[in-house]
């Protein structure tokens, strides 16, 4: 048996008994370079000869990636084996997975900023509002002013109730209570903002006897229905993270337990906090529908949360874009600068956030 | 005697801080569920009305209010499938790339590139479906109404403007995309390494391990994470107002410019001009979709904390 084995080796000097059956190591390199070559040749001849207008370069990467799986199968397959080719088939598409989910994220952030750029840059845009506005001109100062207050308010609202459920949660709740909040809260989490919006609208119009009621603070309860449990689920996380030697420290030193909370376990926890409390806000500062039903919308400034209509600049967005005028270009624009500093506000609360939970996160061994 | 006062727990005085410092904690947990409570009271005591109104308080000829609702969540329910259909694979394959295929130096940060997507609100996903996306389909669209339009779900006449229900559900997909993953991403980052290594010991290949450790361990949690997903799916709004052209029938086709709208956007379109008893029908199929989500929601959240009590992940 060996003898037969030692006899084969010699007769083929190169072979390698663990590199046999193995594709080169870069192999997958070349083979998805050929697919995209062999694509973007057959896409060229369709466009010299007329079939399709200009280059397509997204069929290209498409055809030529779904050519590259084929491709990779066949020859691990032909060398490799049925399981190695199956992996290697695997690799390829959860690679593919993710590249197709970064397309959309570029198409949009490139996209946004393309078409909101010159409404965005005309000085007026953020000094004046839309009031007697026809046409180009005018700015969004009337949704930013209404934005900036109701998610304050909103902020304001969900922090402290918040903030306290979750101390309830991790601190003192045992038992039936503690269970129904933690469930239900998860439950909120995935109400549809519509929803919350609708409710606000029945509330107030109940409580008001007005049935057409629009106003600024509505929204900002709509809007704390959305934040409170995304506050909450944060916060508990963060406050489970403090470690119960610290409290017992506090406990052996005579502290009572709410100052211990107060003063050892939220400082420990505050950066997480604040970084839960910063993403939550980028979460409902872009919410359109509930601000479309109980704040409704306007085109003039108005600075009072408790009566009138006040434009938001998601709302904003919509409705420029839902009530294009006769010079239809000037209201595009203006939606696309809208979308464009709203992106531009989440980006940045989302880069504070992740900012503040890495400067004073916790560090090991202290 | 002694015994009994032995057992005594110790208690310690309840100085007046502590007494309002856990009440106000107590009440504030608990106005979370009054909230609760009080979104489904309301809205249930508003939407009476729309029960017993009259057939001419119906826009587009329906005759009561289930006639009226139930085209509505139908394209609710068939845009959030198709929108499921497409998402909860490439999810799996995207949490799949970040918790096992990626380098594990940039697999955090690859994580937070698709947690972007989560932050970017659904207005501007509206506008980008509309602007973008739908013309970017359309010609496609055309192409498969000539190659498959036997096919019943692909027949034509194609809509010319590409804002069809699969382009919504493309839309939506994107949008539920960053929940499931982030969700799937957790629980496979749970897998005992024990497991995963003993396959790869065992001489399985990593797609192997995969599906025989990986995908095991997270099966309910993939299942709670895409019903989630599907929560997103159900009661997302603008996006689907803005790119859908609606119209209130049960219709399956993909492709055409008949497409049954979803109640969430039927809501947003009309509200702003309803008036009277309008408003309580629309407060009542706002009523129907809460149902709906939280129903759905209960179930994932369900599934999720019955797997947490065995996971060993805590």
């Amino acid at each position: 048996m060996s003898s037969t084995t030692a006899t084969r080796a010699a007769n083929t000097p190169q072979a390698n008994a663990y590199a046999a059956g193995k594709l080169p190591r870069n192999s997958t390199l070349y083979v998805l370079l050929a697919s995209w070559i062999v694509t973007g040749a057959v896409f060229l001849v369709l466009q010299l000869s007329g079939a399709t207008s200009g280059f397509n370069i997204v069929g290209t990467v498409f055809f030529g990636t779904v050519l590259y799986c084929v491709a990779i199968y066949a020859l691990s397959y032909a060398v490799e084996g049925v399981r190695r080719a199956k992996d290697r088939l695997v690799t390829a598409l959860v690679t593919a997975a993710f590249v197709i989910a970064l397309l959309p994220l570029i198409s949009l952030v490139f996209t946004t900023v393309v078409n909101g750029l010159p409404a965005f840059l005309t000085p007026t845009f953020f000094t004046e509002s839309q009031r007697n506005v026809v046409g180009a001109g005018g700015g969004a100062l009337h949704a930013v002013m209404g934005t900036l207050e109701i998610t304050g308010v909103a902020t304001l609202i969900s922090v402290p109730i918040g903030l306290l459920a979750a101390i309830y949660l991790t601190e003192y709740g045992r038992g039936r209570l503690a269970q129904a909040i933690t469930f239900f809260v998860d439950v909120m989490t995935g109400i549809p903002s519509i929803v919350a919006g609708l409710f606000a609208f029945a509330f107030f119009s109940l409580l008001f006897q007005d049935a057409g009621i629009r106003f600024g603070f509505g929204g900002a309860i709509a809007l704390s229905v959305l934040m409170i449990p995304v506050v909450v689920r944060s916060s508990e996380e963060m406050l489970k993270l403090v470690p119960n030697e610290l409290r017992e420290a506090a406990y052996a030193l005579g502290v009572p337990k709410w100052l211990t909370i107060l003063k050892v376990v939220l400082p420990t926890s505050i950066a997480g906090i604040v970084t839960g409390i910063m993403i939550s806000i980028s979460r409902v500062i872009g919410e359109t529908a509930p601000l479309l039903i109980i704040s409704g919308f306007t085109a003039s400034m108005n600075y009072d949360l408790f009566s009138q209509r006040m434009m938001t600049l998601p709302v904003f967005v919509y409705t420029q874009y839902a009530n294009q005028g006769t010079d239809t270009q000037a209201y595009l624009d203006r939606a696309w600068a809208g979308a464009l500093t709203l992106v531009l506000i989440v980006m940045l609360l989302n880069g504070l956030a992740r900012l503040i939970a890495r400067i004073f996160s916790p560090k090991l061994g202290r | 005697m002694t015994s009994v006062v032995a057992r005594d727990r110790i208690r310690a005085p309840q100085r007046p801080g502590d007494v309002i410092f856990s009440t106000a904690t107590v009440v504030a947990g608990s106005l979370i569920l009054a909230v609760l409570a009080a979104v489904a009271g309301f809205l249930l005591v508003q939407s009476l009305p729309a029960f017993v109104a009259a057939p001419a308080d119906f826009s587009g000829g329906f005759t009561n209010f289930w006639a009226y609702v139930w085209p509505l969540a139908f394209g609710t329910l068939w845009s959030a499938l198709l929108a499921m259909i497409i998402a909860i694979p490439l999810a799996i394959g995207i949490a799949l790339f970040i918790s096992h295929y990626a380098p594990r130096r940039i697999a955090q940060g690859l994580g937070y590139v698709i947690d972007l997507l989560a932050a970017v609100p659904s207005v501007v996903f509206g506008l980008w479906g509309i602007g973008v996306l739908a013309p970017l389909v359309q010609p496609f669209y055309a192409n498969l109404v000539d190659w498959f339009g036997w096919f019943p779900l692909f027949a034509g006449p194609v809509s010319g403007t590409g804002r069809t229900i699969l382009t919504v559900a493309i839309v939506l997909a994107v949008m539920v995309l960053p929940i499931i993953t982030a969700l799937c991403r957790e629980i496979f980052l749970q897998t005992p390494v024990l497991y995963e290594e003993a396959s790869l010991a065992l001489g399985a290949t990593r797609w192997e391990m995969i599906s025989m450790a990986v995908l095991p361990f997270g099966r309910s949690g993939i299942i709670s994470a895409s019903m989630l997903g599907l929560g997103r799916a159900l009661g997302e709004t603008m996006a689907v107002a803005m790119v859908l052209s609606p119209s209130p029938t049960v219709l399956f086709q993909l492709l055409t410019s008949q497409n049954p709208t979803t109640i969430a956007a039927n809501i947003a379109l009309n509200f702003p001009e309803a008036h009277g008893v309008g408003v309580n029908i629309l407060l009542a199929t706002g009523l129907i979709l809460f149902v709906i989500t939280l129903a759905v929601n209960m179930i994932a959240r369900y599934i999720i904390n019955r797997r947490k009590a065995f996971s060993g992940a805590n």
